[in-house]
């Protein structure tokens, strides 16, 4: 696993919408290489013969009926909303993202 | 701005399109892919949620089983491997379409792969485009632009949000590169899209309703120069949502591309917005490290084993193929090979079959969709099943007809008005004054003076040239305006001049 630099935190505090002064980034990227360090030492004890797991409870096909529940009102959904308008949560404009 | 363009035939002489489709199939269950909210169209916004929709902190997704069988079942259709087992995952951006910050979808491991679909062009020719993989998510809400140029997101104010589409269980039919298809490729997206609209349908795991965003199609094009084995820089049109507009879009790329390449630049790796009102694209963003995802497995849920049992019980559900269906069709309906054609190329097989079931014969049915509708909807622009021709309205009119109540060309009147929106068939007969002059006395006047008028084809047709009676039907139907039912006026001219028939 490739190590963790300074710019690749940024990257992700980026992508992540995280605000990072110059001070974190720095202590993160130390923080964080630590970790990926650990990560790599649990993937050495981990022959080529285990499957990356994904859960750590071995169950499958936990499904729901195709039945309809409960749903909430217009009121309801909004109640948390900073702004809204006619019914609807009103954001502000994006223009490059998406 | 107006992007430059080459000639479709100059970009086909220079340049070797290659086409690839991302068709994205929303479900038709009764709840959503992971919360028990409805799945339900044109709602009051934002009642069709609830807490797992709307991501709220805490919440936990539970998987539809239905929405995995449907699932399982498209895969099949499209001649697809179903994975024996596969996950989701999370795919993360900010976007308020999704409350999340993440949609859940699936990467790496998709429920269905390496699949194929055979699709019969317009002249018979059978072209096979290979599936790289159908797989399994969830739709983001619907937003509405408010603001600026009217509902574009260039300019726009702000923004308003609806989630009621949020959650509904999507898959996303994805192809391999189509290479080979040359200048039929516009005429290949749009069979293709189509019938995967088609066997979605048919299965019936979907409404398949483009217009109302059941099957949305991205369109992906690149050029390269003939003979070159390399594929050029591609664009991805989004949200391509007719077949008409996936012809158009695809023509119209290849001829920016051509354009684009011609001038010595590179074509920019983008996605592109489809405009249906001046049949152009314009540019969306450019493919940008913001489109690093960051996926990985869905914690919140456990992986979907689909045994090979399950597997066959659905197999053995699945519906007649509609290549299948088409042989049936034409052999029930008795129309000729091209006659069939026609009637698959201009795009209302479903639509004939539907009026035959509301009770007309197949010829009426071909008669009132290949003769009336089509260029209709041609000359409006749309697909003729969107023209707004029920076919309980086409079984009115031809009763009308058969009935002797109004005569065909007064038929076409009516259907002219229904789609002008001034009401039923019957509605329309009345307000217009349409109906057939049925009762004889004011024929027969009518009759009367035209006889008059035409001593010398009466004595004719005395003499035994019944033939003859056309010009004295003629100035009967001239004198009622047309209104008149030809053949009862024919009966009684016989009658009058006592001539047998």
């Amino acid at each position: 696993m490739a190590a963790i630099n300074r710019d690749d935190v940024a990257h992700l505090a980026r992508l992540a919408h995280i605000e990072m002064s110059a001070e974190e980034l720095d202590r993160m990227a130390g923080e964080l290489a630590v970790i990926v360090d650990s990560v790599k030492s649990v993937s050495e004890a981990a022959g080529d013969d285990v499957p990356a797991t994904s859960h750590p409870i071995p169950l499958t096909n936990v499904f729901r009926e195709d039945v309809v529940g409960h749903t909430f009102t217009a009121e309801q959904a909004l109640s948390g909303a900073p702004d809204a308008y006619e019914g609807r949560f009103k954001v502000p404009a994006i223009l490059d993202e998406g | 701005m107006t992007d430059a363009t080459l000639s479709f035939e100059e970009a086909m002489e220079k340049y070797d399109p290659v086409l690839g489709f991302e068709v994205h199939v929303e479900l038709n269950t009764k709840t959503k892919m992971f919360s028990s909210a409805p799945n339900v169209f044109g709602d009051e916004p934002n009642t069709n949620v609830n807490e797992v929709d709307l991501g709220m902190p805490g919440v936990l997704p539970v998987v539809n089983r239905t929405a995995i069988e449907s699932s399982i079942k498209i895969g099949l259709a499209l001649n697809c491997k179903i994975a024996e087992t596969c996950r989701f995952a999370r795919k993360n951006y900010f976007y308020p379409d999704t409350p999340k910050n993440f949609q859940t979808s699936q990467y790496d491991e998709p429920i269905a792969y390496d699949g194929y679909l055979d699709i019969e062009l317009s002249d018979g020719t059978v072209f096979r485009v290979e599936i790289e993989r159908a797989h399994m998510e969830e739709d983001a809400g619907k937003l509405t632009h408010m603001g600026g140029a009217a509902g574009r997101i260039q300019g726009a104010d702000y923004s308003l949000v609806d989630y009621n589409r949020s959650g509904v269980p999507l898959v996303e039919i994805v192809t391999k590169p189509i290479e080979g298809a040359g200048s039929r490729a516009p005429e290949l997206a749009k069979a293709y899209v189509a019938a995967v609209r088609e066997i979605v349908k048919n299965l019936g795991v979907s409404d398949a309703k483009m217009e109302r965003g059941n099957v949305r199609c991205d369109a992906n094009v690149s050029l390269r120069p003939h003979g070159r084995e390399r594929f050029g820089i591609r664009s991805e049109t989004k949200n391509v949502n007719s077949l008409r507009a996936v012809e158009h879009a695809v023509r119209y790329e290849i001829q920016r591309h051509a354009a684009v390449l011609d001038s010595g630049e590179p074509v920019i790796q983008e996605t592109r917005h489809w405009h249906e009102d001046t049949r152009s694209t314009t540019s969306g963003r450019p493919k940008s490290d913001a489109d690093d995802y960051r996926y990985f497995p869905e914690p919140d849920l456990v992986p979907i084993v689909a045994s090979r049992e399950w597997v066959e019980e659905l197999r053995a559900t699945l519906p007649e193929p509609p290549a299948a269906r088409r042989k049936r069709l034409q052999a029930d309906w008795g129309y000729s090979d091209l006659e069939f054609r026609d009637v698959v190329n201009a795009g209302v097989m479903d639509e004939i079959e539907e009026t035959i079931a509301a009770g007309a014969t197949a010829t009426v049915a071909r008669k009132w969709w290949m003769g009336e509708i089509v260029g209709r909807a041609k000359n409006a622009d749309v697909d003729p099943g969107q023209l707004g021709v029920a076919p309980a309205t086409i079984v009115e009119l031809n009763k009308m007809v058969e009935d002797g109540k109004i005569n065909n060309k007064m038929a076409t009147e009516v259907l002219d008005g229904v789609l002008a929106g001034e009401g039923t068939p019957a509605e329309i007969v009345e307000k217009r004054g349409l109906a057939v002059v049925s009762d004889d006395g004011p024929l027969l006047e009518a009759i009367d003076a035209a006889l008059a008028a035409q001593p010398g084809v009466v004595d004719k047709i005395r003499g035994g040239k019944i033939q003859a009676i056309g010009a004295i039907v003629g100035g009967v139907m001239k004198a009622t305006r047309g209104q008149a039912d030809a053949g009862r006026v024919r009966e009684l001219i016989l009658e009058r001049l006592g001539v047998e028939g």
